[in-house]
């Protein structure tokens, strides 16, 4: 196995919410305890649903957050205390692909603006011919670099932000959500443009989305979460789940195929609130399986090559 | 391309008129002793009272003075104090607000308690105080129109930038590596301006009414340099003897202030339509 | 029989721009009908233009017509236009969480529904709602109704507005996107719903989605929509298993499926035109893979395939 790019080590982070006047302030854990190792050139990939906690881990990752206990390393250097000027000179080293393409561009700056600030930010010279050559590598035509935002489509947009995050040939990308907003007609090319660039480039990647479907479909690895910790690490995409969530994130889909129609919803009930959690297993009041054991102690990964939190794994 | 916001209010209905009678007061108080062949401080008090004619287009006033010449002098009064007031108050207003909104913690409680509290006394009770303080004339009218407005662009400026410091823009800036001085001058503070400017801009009309009640007050620019306030106070006790010398001016301050409105409303109407524009692409 | 809902070659504009095309289609009872393609094909115009709101955006129907059981919706008054809203076509939005009345108690934005339209007493009113929140399986429907909309979670409001949508008893459901803005497992629910409400009441159903997915699970027949124009209508199952057009094939197979392997994945290059800029010919050609320079040249017409209908010049087996 080759030398990991990335060590995630019990990763927690405690919002803290209200405490206004009369008001006792509230605290959720929006990532309790989350622990991964990302090899060198993997594509791992982040599923869960709203406020399972995904978006803020990716944010932890990167240290655009700071983390309320743990640490990541990465390839052998510890992020999470960093000061702030090495911390600069590591962000060189990865990026991030953001989910809304309409707001992680500046209105106000031109295409050839947005890919020159990596170069600005660092301190780095502009190669002559650079924003051309990036703006090729993700398939945009060269004249788009004089265009505003509002003058492009979402899926440009997403194409420009994907150039923005690889101008200093990072390492390691985390991708949030990049197709969440766009037609499922633009997701394959957005998918398709970031799977060619990580074979080119040799890049890392934490894939976080909301869909299990498209993570099963680019990933190698799957991490699932639900409500801030890891239910289930699936070793391959195409690993049959032990986890009833997992199971249940599957039979969610909506296969393109009328002669396989499902006549009832996999799973009842919603997302509970992240405060005041119950003691047991987060998943217990959805779950079809949950026994007493469950409602009162909180299961915790295995040890397996497929880890899972659950008492009574499928 | 299309033309910048600015030229495209120009052509609005209101618009304008509103604009060219800006842009000919300006130009006016520019090139005042070009435009008239009377001084503003020489006193004639043989021609004292004389009503509109050929060769006083707009009359004089008790000291003989030609009206029209002191109207366009005290444009220049005018117009340059409420203006570099304004300016003064923008760049105050701008910098506290952006470092409230950017450091937060007990400095942005500070200046927010102190700002709502400014906020809550009437500009001219403010001016006031301040020109008791300072004394009267054309700096400390300056100061008291600065101070005056300096709650209103803090707060403003403080809101967009709480409100920018959310978008994801700033969060891609920041995984860049970018520094607080990056994303403060060159994400967070070019985004603010639009809005800042129209408010200061806005917000001049009614620092030339406040400037005028100053010089009503005799507080204002001292004699024999003339203001339009200056004027009105003077008028107003020939109200009936000679009614042209507060009648012009009083028109003068009126005309700028809606023309300085109805600018203003065109300019928000362009910047407007350009922001619903990016959003509905 | 005559349908519930039919368009002729209906055409709207907004100002100068003609944003859909002679587009025709066909609801019966006890149906329900998906209307597909990308943003900007015009489904959100198509469905406005079923229920008289085209002149809240500025637009109106600039050809062909619009009939409700047979009446002619420009034959009608603004009352009569409105009187059908709510009582005979229910409306779902796309986001619940902006749909309902912040200030207003659940219980009381519903019963008022069912007073305008139905003409019940606010007791009698109140029995109703109860009994539609039962239907849509919501627990405890006596404190969901004294609850305020901020108390409940994305996919309980998306029931809520269900519930709003039959107050009046419609014959027709015309829901926007119903589930884009909820969570993958609240999806599946509010997807069950609508399908069991069209089971169980009888009620058309105008779906309208991007996702070919949804389409295959709750839809009799499809309609795919492309730059304004109709590409291919039909019933559910001859499309799937073989789609005429090749815009509907592009948008069956950009959705992954169990089991695809890496770098199987097709999208559709490029994106949708904006009404200012539609391409000659056939509106699809330059994004098409079976396009030759006869479709820059020519607008396929809708020729008749099987019982649907279709437009394309390159269609699998030429129609006689």
């Amino acid at each position: 196995m080759t030398a990991p790019m990335l060590q995630i080590e019990a990763l927690t982070k405690r919002f803290q919410t209200g405490g206004g006047f009369l008001k006792r302030p509230r605290a959720m854990l929006a990532v309790r305890d989350v622990s991964l190792t990302i090899a060198k050139g993997e594509v791992v990939g982040v599923v869960g649903e709203s406020g399972c906690g995904k978006s803020t881990l990716a944010r932890l990752v990167l240290r655009l957050l700071e983390p309320s206990s743990g640490r990541v390393i990465m390839d052998g250097t510890d992020l999470t205390h960093l000061a702030p000027k090495a911390l600069r000179a590591a962000r060189k080293r990865m990026a991030m692909v953001f989910q809304d393409p309409y707001s992680s561009l500046d209105p106000r700056f031109s295409v050839a603006d947005v890919l020159t600030e990596p170069f600005t930010v660092q301190r780095r010279p502009l190669p002559p011919g650079q924003i051309a050559e990036m703006l090729t590598a993700v398939g945009l035509p060269t004249h788009m670099a004089s265009s505003h935002p509002h003058q492009l489509s979402g899926g440009q947009r997403q194409r420009v932000g994907i150039a923005r995050a690889l101008a200093l040939r990072p390492e390691f990308v985390v991708l949030d959500e990049p197709t969440a907003s766009l037609d499922v007609s633009i997701q394959a090319q957005i998918i398709d443009l970031l799977a060619g660039l990580r074979d080119e480039m040799g890049l890392t990647y934490l894939f976080i989305s909301h869909d299990l479907g498209l993570v099963r479909y680019f990933c190698d690895r799957i991490v699932v979460m639900y409500l801030g910790a890891v239910v289930e690490i699936l070793p391959t995409a195409d690993a049959k789940p032990r986890h009833p969530y997992t199971r249940a994130l599957i039979d969610s889909g909506f296969a393109p195929d009328p002669t396989r129609r499902r006549a009832i919803a996999p799973l009842s009930g919603e997302i509970p609130s992240p405060f005041d959690l119950p003691p047991g297993c987060a998943f217990a009041g959805r779950c079809p399986h949950a026994t007493d054991h469950c409602r009162t102690e909180r299961p915790v990964l295995d040890a397996t090559t497929h880890p899972t939190a659950c008492f009574h794994p499928l | 391309m299309t033309p910048p916001a600015p030229l495209r209010a120009l052509r609005r209905p209101a618009g304008a008129p509103a604009g060219l009678w800006l842009i000919l007061v300006i130009l006016a108080a520019i090139a005042a002793p070009l435009l008239t062949p009377y001084a503003y401080d020489i006193q004639n008090l043989k021609s004292a009272y004389q009503p509109p004619s050929a060769s006083h287009w707009l009359g004089t006033d008790e000291f003989g003075r030609d009206l029209l010449t002191r109207l366009i002098y005290g444009a220049r009064t005018s117009l340059s104090v409420s203006s570099i007031a304004i300016t003064i108050s923008v760049l105050c207003g701008m910098t506290l607000g952006a470092a409230a909104a950017w450091f937060g913690g007990w400095f942005d409680r500070a200046v927010t308690t102190v700002v709502d509290l400014t906020w809550s006394f009437p500009e001219i009770l403010i001016a006031l105080i301040l020109v008791a303080i300072i004394g009267p004339g054309t700096t400390g009218t300056m100061v008291a129109i600065s101070v005056a407005y300096l709650a209103q662009f803090t707060r403003l400026t403080r809101a967009q930038i709480m409100t920018l410091k959310g978008e994801t823009f700033i969060e891609a800036a920041a995984s860049l590596g970018a520094g607080n001085a990056h994303i403060l001058f060159r994400h967070l503070l070019p985004n603010a301006l639009a809005p800042v400017l129209v408010s200061a801009m806005l917000a001049t009309g009614d620092a030339i009414i406040l400037e005028a009640t100053l010089g009503f007050f005799g507080l204002g620019a001292q004699p024999p340099v003339p203001s339009w306030g200056g004027m009105m106070s003077a008028g107003s006790a020939l109200v009936f003897k000679a009614p042209w010398i507060i009648i012009f001016p009083g028109l003068a301050v009126a005309i700028t202030v809606v023309a300085i409105n109805l600018y203003g409303d065109a300019l928000i109407a362009e910047l407007d339509i350009r922001a619903r524009m990016r959003r509905a692409v | 029989m005559t349908p519930l809902l039919e368009l002729q070659n209906v055409s709207v504009s907004i100002g100068s721009a003609q944003l859909l095309d002679g587009v025709s289609l066909r609801l019966e009872r006890g149906q329900t009908l998906g209307l597909v393609g990308e943003s900007g094909s015009g489904k959100s115009l198509t469905a406005m233009a079923a229920m008289g709101l085209l002149p809240l955006i500025g637009g109106h129907v600039s050809a062909g017509s619009v009939s409700f059981d047979g009446q002619d919706l420009a034959s009608l008054t603004d009352p009569q236009r409105r009187a059908l809203r709510g009582r005979r076509i229910g409306f779902v939005t796309q986001n619940p969480m902006t749909a309902l009345d912040p200030v207003q108690r659940i219980g009381a934005q519903i019963d008022v529904v069912s007073r305008l339209h139905l003409g019940l007493t606010k007791s009698a009113a109140r029995a109703r709602t109860l009994d539609l929140l039962t239907q849509l399986r919501i627990p405890e429907a006596h404190a969901v109704a004294e609850a305020w909309p901020h108390q409940l979670s994305g996919g309980m409001k998306q029931r809520i507005v269900i519930a709003m949508a039959l107050a009046g008893d419609p014959e027709l459901i015309i829901a926007d996107e119903p589930t884009t803005a909820l969570d993958v497992t609240v999806q599946a629910q509010i997807i069950q719903i609508l399908a069991a409400l069209v089971r169980e009441k009888g009620v058309a159903l105008l779906l309208i989605t991007h996702d070919m997915g949804v389409v295959a699970q709750i839809c009799d027949r499809v309609a795919v929509l492309y730059a304004g124009r109709l590409a291919e209508e039909g019933a559910v199952a001859p499309i799937f298993a073989a789609p005429q057009h090749p815009y509907t094939k592009a948008l069956i197979t950009c959705i992954q499926q169990e089991g695809m392997a890496r770098g199987t994945l097709r999208g559709i290059p490029g994106a949708v035109p904006s009404a200012r800029q539609y391409p000659t010919g056939c509106r699809f050609h330059p994004r098409c893979i079976k396009a030759t320079a006869e479709c820059a040249a020519h607008t396929p017409p809708l020729v008749a395939k099987g019982d649907g209908q279709a437009a394309c010049l390159h269609l699998p087996e030429p129609a006689l």
